[in-house]
């Protein structure tokens, strides 16, 4: 097992410095550099000054010779300075990075603690009318624009009872761990009723696939309760598809959340990615990209562990995976 | 199996109804602003940002800045220089040509937050950093143009400029830097974007002189500044301001109304037709004041288009429009229809330029005389067959400009003029195909100028952005007009103030007649105050309400 992890994390390193290039040759081929939009800002801007600006700025070279000066320096340890927030990059990430892992975290969990029981209990009475009511709660859970919800939680929730936080992450002056937390409620509903639906749907459909497995007739045909069937026989293999489809939107989680981020004026990764890009930061958005890439690659490894605990047939000795 | 969602919900409610409202933690001594964007730095000199300039407005002063009637005034000088006081003095220069010395003398009770009184140690240390190319500064020229400094005492200095310009006595971007504080950090030049104390420092008191100091600050989020007790002029009524940062307009507009703000910057805030709805929703409740100011929408032409260059083809295109009806329709009538470049405001202003109502009558006429005489399913063609089809550019999401962009093609349909509507993401817009001239007919965008603003770089021959030059310049339509060019360079140095007057009507005349550019509107900003905010004053240039926040106050 420890040989497949080394040889997964390798694998990663080499799609993360791939990945680097893409991002890099992406955010430089966009058109247009901060140099032009600050021209368009500012009468007093020469075009002398903009000569000057881009020479500053190293904007004036070829997009290779910066992707591999930029290189040099990470693998040297310096992953160097936010163009826009004129701060090392790790530091301007850290705050981000902490209001989305709260963020994400809280929503990420509660969706599972959400999306498994109510998916397992739509599997076991397929087509009652619970399982009907389930389904249509998370079809208008993926049907709702993120925009809409957010906007209609602000409206009901702070503008007409006036309970909740509308925006920010706290309270303006600090704001102790409640504070916090109220500022996290919008947000998070916001973020779990989308993801909370998708999840439910993998799970109800994943339950109902293993639960017509031979297996699982085996086990009832033994005399196994229906407690243990569920638990212990299918839940277990069911959960295979679910941790894939949860790996692989586990870096979407810390980087996608921009509407909902936005809406709330909650300064997350999302935000912070996306206004780096717009402002041709290219170090941050580089930096912030391949956090979540590597997000991604992480959850995968953790995904192809989880199987093997899931699935005692999956192994990853020496020769493949058998069953 | 329902029960975990049902105690999830229950939970969700149960906390939502026992919070304390947000909205209540504003009291009447503290003002919560809500704004659009955050500061990318808080370096008064490195980028320039709107954003930036409104928060830095209540912590610092410029030397001169203009007023809201648009005079150009003493902020933190003690006297305005003029060539009549005797404070500006023409002088020969070693190579010939004429510059002019200029004298200010800091106010003497001017303070750093920190005690340290602001002297000529800071306007040495703040030229060093302007003239620097590696220091990052933005607008350079201002400080390309001083030859050098002599200091007379600790708070008197005298600036020598290499020309002598109408606007010489005009240093509204010497924006100070401590000198205390800040040149440890300009060891290294190159690094000084990244080290300044305004970044890596913000919240330190030796880094403001105005009414109020930063005094806490969270990335993408908010700033707070509270009263500074070193400030020598009137005592400003808030303790405490706020500037939030929500992003989202929608969101904006919810947060006024949830209380969670107190008002939307006008400067920053929502954009016209979402002002005029939300006036029309919750007036009542809200003062709402509109300011049309020198943010100039209009239509650039690209000459090099061989139909667009025909004047006669322009003319058409402007008697076709209704533009009062666009402004009263659209805009409730905010948006004053523009003439030329220049605001009615503008004390160069003259409303003795060609206007254009809608005419279709004559639009006909000249389309006629142009050569576009057959109509064939509605659209002209010339004697080759060709259609008059003419491409309309902008902002793909500016919802008001996609609007007015629906009306023109609509009028101009009117007269037999095809319109193709083509638009693209800000980005991609202003970034290649306007900078780059790439646009085929007509593309329209805004310009934001300052009152009595040389246009130098867009209406100049030698401003035409081409490969050749790395597209500098502003010339966007690729105009040649040696008179213009005459012009433009005798405003500049033109300092009898009749006389320029003079030019400037000519510029008008020759603008207004030509079209380059076809004038559309001025652009208004929506100022949403709580009835119990007074004081602000909105300037309709660019320099924001916030310079003026010690008059603001609470008046229940």
């Amino acid at each position: 097992m420890s040989r497949f992890v080394l040889v997964r994390l390798m694998e990663s390193m080499i799609v993360l410095l791939i990945m680097s290039f893409v991002i890099y040759a992406l955010v430089g081929l966009m058109p247009g550099d901060p140099i032009d939009l600050m021209i368009n800002s500012d009468p007093k801007l020469t075009p002398a000054d903009a000569a000057r600006l881009r020479e500053f700025y190293g904007i004036d070279k070829p997009l290779t010779e910066r992707y591999l000066a930029w290189l040099i320096a990470v693998l040297g340890g310096d992953f160097g300075n936010s163009r826009l927030h004129a701060r090392p990059v790790l530091d301007v990430m850290g705050p981000f990075l902490v209001n989305s892992v709260n963020l994400m975290v809280l929503s990420f969990v509660l969706s599972l603690a959400i999306a498994l029981p109510a998916g397992i209990y739509a599997a076991l009475n397929p087509h009652s009318r619970t399982d009907h009511a389930i389904n249509l709660l998370c079809f208008a859970g993926i049907s709702i624009p993120v925009f809409w919800l957010a906007l209609m939680l602000i409206i009901t929730f702070s503008v007409i009872l006036g309970v909740l936080p509308a925006s920010g992450v706290a309270t303006v002056g600090g704001g102790g761990f409640l504070d916090r937390a109220m500022h996290l409620i919008l947000p998070t509903v916001t973020l779990t009723v989308f993801s909370v639906g998708h999840y439910t749907r993998f799970v109800r459909a994943s339950m109902m696939e293993t639960l017509r497995q031979d297996f699982i007739r085996t086990a009832r045909a033994k005399g196994a309760g229906r407690t243990r069937v569920v638990l212990r026989h299918a839940l277990r293999n069911a959960l295979i598809p679910v941790v894939t489809i949860i790996a692989l939107s586990f870096g979407t989680l810390f980087s996608g959340a921009l509407i909902t981020e936005t809406m709330f004026a909650y300064p997350g990764m999302g935000k912070m990615i996306y206004d780096s890009i717009m402002g041709s930061d290219y170090n941050l958005a580089l930096i912030g990209l391949l956090f979540a890439t590597l997000l991604t690659l992480l959850a995968n490894i953790g995904a192809d562990i989880a199987y093997a605990w899931l699935d005692p047939r999956i192994s990853y000795k020496q020769g493949g995976a058998s069953s | 199996m329902l029960r975990p969602l049902a105690l999830a919900l229950c939970l969700l409610v149960s906390l939502a109804l026992a919070a304390p409202p947000a909205a209540r933690a504003a009291v009447k001594d503290e003002l919560i602003i809500g704004m659009t964007q955050f500061p990318s730095t808080f370096h008064p000199n490195i980028d320039s940002m709107l954003a930036k300039t409104y928060v830095l407005s209540m912590a610092r002063r410029p030397f001169t800045i203009h007023d809201k009637d648009w005079k150009l005034v003493c902020m933190l000088c003690t006297k305005l220089p003029t060539i009549e006081n005797g404070l500006a003095v023409p002088e020969d220069l070693p190579d010939g040509k004429k510059g002019i010395a200029v004298t200010y003398t800091i106010r003497p009770d001017a303070v750093w937050g920190d005690g340290t009184p602001v002297s000529t140690k800071d306007v040495l240390f703040t030229y060093e950093v302007g003239r620097h190319p590696q220091s990052g500064v933005a607008a350079g020229e201002l400080y390309r143009r001083i030859l050098k400094i002599d200091v007379k005492d600790a708070k008197t200095f005298t600036l020598h400029f290499d020309r002598i310009t109408y606007n010489y006595n005009d240093i509204n971007g010497f924006d100070l830097i401590p000198a205390h504080l800040d040149r440890p950090k300009f060891t290294e030049p190159a690094e000084y974007k990244n080290r300044t104390v305004f970044d890596t420092d913000t919240t330190n008191p030796g880094l403001y002189f105005g009414p109020y100091r930063i005094t806490e600050k969270v990335t993408g989020s908010y700033v707070v500044l509270e009263r500074n007790p070193t400030w020598w002029g009137k005592k400003p009524y808030f303790r405490r301001i706020v500037i939030k940062v929500i992003g989202n307009t929608a969101a904006l507009e919810a947060n006024l109304l949830s209380g969670s703000i107190d008002y939307i910057a006008g400067e920053l805030g929502l954009s016209l037709d979402q002002a005029i709805a939300f006036e029309k929703r919750h007036g009542k409740k809200y003062n709402i004041r509109y300011k049309p100011g020198l943010i100039y929408e209009h239509l650039d032409v690209n000459l090099d288009n061989p139909v667009l260059k025909d004047r006669r083809v322009r003319r058409a295109l402007i008697y076709a429009l209704d533009r009062e009806a666009i402004s009263q329709q659209l805009f409730d009538g905010r948006q004053p229809v523009a003439a030329t470049f220049v605001h009615p405001l503008d004390w160069i202003y003259t409303p003795d330029t060609p206007r254009y109502r809608r005419d279709l009558k004559k639009a006909r006429a000249l389309l006629d005389a142009a050569g576009w005489t057959v109509k064939r399913k509605g659209v002209r063609t010339n004697d080759a067959g060709k259609r008059l089809a003419i491409e309309l550019m902008t902002t793909a999401g500016n919802r008001s400009r996609e609007l007015v962009q629906q009306v023109l093609q609509s009028q101009w349909r009117d007269i037999g003029v095809a319109t193709r509507i083509r638009n693209e993401p800000a980005r991609v817009y202003f970034g290649e195909t306007v900078t780059k001239r790439k646009f085929t007919g007509l593309a329209m965008f805004a310009w934001l100028s300052a009152p009595e603003n040389v246009p130098r770089s867009i209406l100049h021959s030698k401003e035409i952005p081409t490969a050749a030059n790395n597209y500098s310049g502003q010339n966007y339509m690729g105009y040649v007009n040696p008179e213009v060019d005459e012009l433009l360079e005798a405003i500049e140095v033109e300092l009898d103030r009749d006389k320029r007057r003079v030019l400037w009507h000519r510029l008008q005349r020759i603008y207004a007649s030509e079209l380059p550019v076809i004038p559309l509107f001025f652009r208004a900003d929506a100022y949403i105050m709580p009835k119990w905010l007074k004081g602000i004053e909105p300037t309709g240039h660019q320099y924001p309400t916030s310079t003026w926040v010690e008059n603001w106050r609470a008046e229940r």
